[in-house]
């Protein structure tokens, strides 16, 4: 029996392993009660999304190499973020010259990476988690979870089967909440126009806890959120689908 | 027009800052934006015409020549002319050259965001001739001295108020005290004002949304019917449109029709699409006794088999605009030049140059919804992306950025330095803000932290608890 379980490499993603090891946790417990075997290369730092939407190929190039190599020998590549495991499925292979070597690399390995509730669904075919969270919670799609991977329907199901939780849809779900990596930085103003517009849908929802796939997305929304003074709690989905709510929320003190 | 592109980051503050137009910008986004999922909707064809338009559109661009001189030949066959301007001062001059033949003084236009590429109006004005803009929207931003904010709805960041006020100040000759309250009013005071203006009209300036190289036809859709009385009234009609207008057949024309009034408007069809073959003919019963086309370039041949070429897909329908949250939160006029959103961040860098335009492509989260609509599947985000890696290349990257990015880049790729690194991190900024779980400010962070708190990370990284973990 052991030896059927699929043999997964964790994705940790640069914020998660900075700034919210909770969700790194979460993802690892979901992943094993779903039948996985987790591992977590040491030889791991970040996608090289920061590089790539910079402009700057060579930098991406060499980072992406260094990924694949790391995750190539596992059965699948799991990442707790649609942005990286974006990168990964969609951009990598752009990297590399076509019938290159790298380019074969990098089409195996976008091949088998997967964001992580998404996995669960379409992969380890999950149909409900073991988890309860007394609350109503809203939902914002990321956008490259959403558009580059088309996660959208996979965390609701997951999320119904929460005991006790009660999902109300955000108005403009799919409308990007201005973090964009370093754009939230290198145009702060537009940035929180944005992030501002969508705070105010979040708040219209009444909802407890706000929930996403992607830590970049929820530090921008949370900041904002706390910023303004709002009770609403913001987490990562993970969390939540685990039953892992140890720690504070983010941005939330302890 | 002169750009603004470089001045993006101070118009950019200043669009914010203005009250009116982050009003207009929430009236009218949503609009668009429902309109278009609802005819898409309607239409389960939609996806696979958008397939067809694109093939079309790249079967056009990977044998344009050869369509440019078969629309020339016919055309000509049927008693038009064509002028062929590799440059806006070539196309201005040919314009104004026929007018000028023609001891022009008044000519009136259909929109073209051509006509605003090349400058024209000024053009004209210097040249002695008066333009009037007859679309209602081109209408109110010629009135006020202004550039159009949006592709399809140039005067899309104005209020009744405001157009009621530039109302009463350009029409002196009407009675001051009228009521001008209710916009039907208005469209009425202007339809009025403009009715003389196409019977006094020497020429008749018109855009193109397509030239039919089968035909040698152009073909104009509008909404106001202004078109046809600016092309079939006065003496000459002069179509001004650029290289990658042409399609090879009115079928495929038609073909792209189904999914342009959809994508603009949510209309199925727009109200008017006008097909102009020639000057008039002897047994026609109107319409102008010239017919001009002056096809401009403008730097579009050099983005010919290059990875920008998807740009010349591109039929001006507005969607990637009204889907785009930098758009909406801007509006068009930040943009600095003839065309805002993210079409206009790709294409205004081939036309004016990347240095003058390096802030556009940066200006974009790479959020996708201008892809996931555009009805020729532009790839917009990469777009935008190769014009990032052409800045990185030509060093336009900001120093502080580029420096930034290669100290990120020297630890990214050394896992164990990298961790050193994080590891302190988290515990000097827990250390920071631990206790309030977020920081209020943040040195170096201030792009951040001005508008938003920037939540503590939990104090130890994932690399190292794992570690510990395994270790048992």
């Amino acid at each position: 029996m052991e030896l059927t379980r699929p043999r997964v490499g964790l994705f940790v993603t640069c914020l998660v392993d900075l700034f919210r090891p909770s969700v790194g946790f979460a993802s690892v417990k979901l992943l094993e009660e779903a039948g996985c075997n987790v591992e977590v290369p040491e030889n791991q730092t970040c996608c090289g999304q920061p590089a790539f939407n910079s402009g700057d190929r060579k930098d991406t190039a060499d980072i992406a190499r260094a990924v694949i190599k790391t995750f190539s020998a596992f059965d699948y590549v799991v990442a707790p973020s649609g942005s990286c495991a974006g990168m990964i499925k969609a951009h990598y292979p752009e990297l590399f010259a076509p019938g290159s070597a790298d380019r074969q690399a990098a089409d195996a390995l976008a091949e088998k990476t997967y964001e992580l509730v998404s996995f669960l669904v379409r992969v380890m075919k999950q149909e409900k988690v073991d988890a309860r969270f007394d609350g109503t919670v809203t939902y914002h799609d990321s956008c490259s979870g959403l558009r580059e991977l088309g996660v959208r329907a996979e965390p609701r199901k997951l999320l119904r089967t929460v005991e006790g939780l009660d999902i109300v849809e955000l108005e403009d779900a799919e409308v990007c909440c201005g973090f964009g990596g370093t754009f939230c930085v290198k145009y702060p103003d537009i940035s929180n126009v944005m992030v501002a517009k969508k705070t105010k849908k979040i708040a219209a929802t009444k909802a407890d806890l706000l929930l996403a796939g992607d830590l970049g997305c929820l530090m921008n929304m949370a900041g904002k959120l706390k910023r303004e003074g709002a009770s609403l709690k913001v987490r990562h989905v993970a969390e939540i689908l685990a039953g892992d709510t140890a720690m504070p929320p983010i941005a939330e003190a302890e | 027009m002169e750009q603004q592109a470089s001045e993006f980051p101070a118009n950019v503050k200043r669009a914010i800052a203005d009250s009116q137009l982050q009003w207009a910008m929430t009236e009218t986004g949503p609009r668009f934006i429902e309109k278009r999922a609802k005819a898409r909707a309607n239409l389960p064809e939609f996806d696979a015409l958008r397939d067809q338009a694109r093939d079309i559109k790249d079967h056009v661009l990977s044998h344009l020549d050869l369509y440019l001189e078969r629309y020339e030949a016919k055309v000509v066959q049927s008693g038009g002319q064509v002028h062929w301007a590799e440059t806006t001062q070539e196309a201005r001059a040919a314009i104004i050259s026929i007018c000028k033949r023609l001891d022009a003084k008044l000519a009136t236009k259909g929109k073209s965001m051509i006509s605003e590429e090349i400058g024209l109006n000024h053009a004209l004005e210097q040249a002695g001739i008066t333009p009037v803009e007859t679309d209602l929207g081109e209408y109110l931003i010629q009135i006020r001295g202004e550039a159009p904010s949006h592709i399809i709805a140039p005067a899309v960041h104005l209020s009744r108020d405001q157009i009621e006020a530039d109302f009463r100040k350009a029409h002196t000759h009407l009675d001051p005290n009228r009521d001008l309250t209710e916009i039907p009013t208005l469209v009425e005071e202007a339809r009025q004002v403009l009715r003389q203006k196409y019977l006094d009209a020497d020429v008749g300036i018109t855009g193109a949304n397509f030239l039919i190289a089968e035909t040698g036809t152009s073909i104009i859709v509008t909404n106001e019917g202004n078109g046809d009385l600016t092309q079939t009234l006065p003496r000459a009609h002069i179509v001004i449109a650029s290289i990658e207008k042409i399609v090879p057949t009115l079928e495929d024309a038609t073909t792209i029709l189904r999914v342009l009034a959809r994508s603009a408007t949510g209309q199925d069809f727009a109200n008017y699409t006008t097909f102009s073959t020639g000057p008039r003919r002897p047994e026609d019963p109107d319409g102008p006794n010239e017919y001009h086309v002056v096809i401009l370039d403008n730097g579009r041949s050099n983005v010919l088999g290059t990875e920008f070429q998807d740009m010349l897909r591109c039929i001006r329908c507005g969607a990637c605009l009204n889907h785009c949250p930098v758009y909406q939160a801007v509006g068009g006029h930040a943009y600095g030049w003839v065309y805002p959103g993210p079409i206009g961040s790709v294409v205004t860098p081939a036309l004016i140059g990347i240095e003058k335009a390096r802030h556009l492509p940066n200006a974009s989260t790479f959020c996708g919804r201008c892809e996931e609509v555009c009805p020729m599947r532009i790839p917009l985000p990469r777009l935008l992306r190769h014009w990032r890696e052409q800045e990185f290349e030509k060093h336009l990257t900001p120093g502080a950025v580029r420096w930034g990015l290669s100290v990120w880049a020297f630890f990214a790729k050394r896992p164990k330095l990298y961790q050193f690194g994080t590891r302190i991190a988290a515990r000097l900024l827990n250390l920071m803000g631990g206790r309030k779980g977020k920081l209020a400010s943040l040195p170096l962070a201030q792009g951040w932290t001005q508008y938003r708190d920037m939540p503590v990370p939990q104090g130890r990284t994932f690399q190292a608890m794992w570690k510990e973990r395994k270790r048992g």
